[in-house]
């Protein structure tokens, strides 16, 4: 399962929700909003997504790990709106027989979901100033 | 031809606006769109070539034409997670 939500995502919860008991490994991956950068402040992050577009890509790479890797369970939970330093942007959550498959493809769902899953997050930093994040792009 | 275009994150920042409407002529593909849009807004010049498509929700490239009940969209390099 997929989703999108403008509210806090409880890490626990996506967990819970990849439990079985055919599982030998669940693995779980928070990320979340980091307060320092390059020795600058965040105030606030804000994620913005094109919600359709995000829906439908997050949706086919869980089909594609489930496709690559032997998973009981997969969900993947992505905040957009603002969230305050130390909340959780993303949170990853996969259940499989054995370990090696439960790490390969959370590892791969983050890695794969920052390239092409339509989400922007915005730095407003300390000072007041805010800046789009798109890696790669120069500064504008 | 009349197709509106989506923005998002800086490219809607630098234009001002959600959402455009441009005109172009013929049957027009993606790689006419983002001519448009970048000759009509010169501000997003710098950024042309990171700037990706979509018709329909699903990445399109500039040979990809397009028809005027498209639902088309400006990507800039995404930054979830």
């Amino acid at each position: 399962m997929v989703e999108l939500t403008l509210e806090p995502i409880r890490p626990a919860d996506v967990l819970t929700r990849v439990h079985s008991t055919s599982a030998g490994a669940e693995v779980l991956f928070v990320g979340t909003a980091r307060e320092f950068t390059g020795g600058r402040r965040t105030a606030l992050l804000h994620y913005e997504c094109y919600e359709k577009m995000a829906i439908v890509r997050l949706q086919e790479l869980e089909a594609e790990a489930r496709q690559r890797w032997n998973l009981i369970g997969c969900e993947i939970v992505h905040r957009f709106g603002t969230l305050q330093p130390g909340e959780a942007s993303v949170a990853i959550a996969v259940s499989s027989p054995h370990r090696q498959e439960a790490f390969q493809a959370a590892q791969w769902l983050i890695d794969t979901l920052k390239e092409v899953v339509p989400i922007w997050k915005q730095e407003q930093w300390s000072d007041g100033s805010s800046q789009w994040v798109h890696p790669g792009m120069p500064p504008t | 031809m009349i197709v509106r275009l989506l923005l998002f994150a800086v490219a809607r920042d630098i234009v001002g606006c959600n959402s455009l409407e441009i005109e172009l002529p013929g049957v027009p593909n993606i790689g006419a769109v983002r001519a448009e849009l970048v000759r009509s807004h010169p501000r997003l010049a710098p950024l042309e070539k990171y700037l990706m498509f979509s018709v329909n929700a699903r990445y399109a490239g500039d040979d990809q034409l397009v028809r005027a009940d498209d639902e088309i969209a400006c990507l800039p390099p995404a930054s979830g997670g």
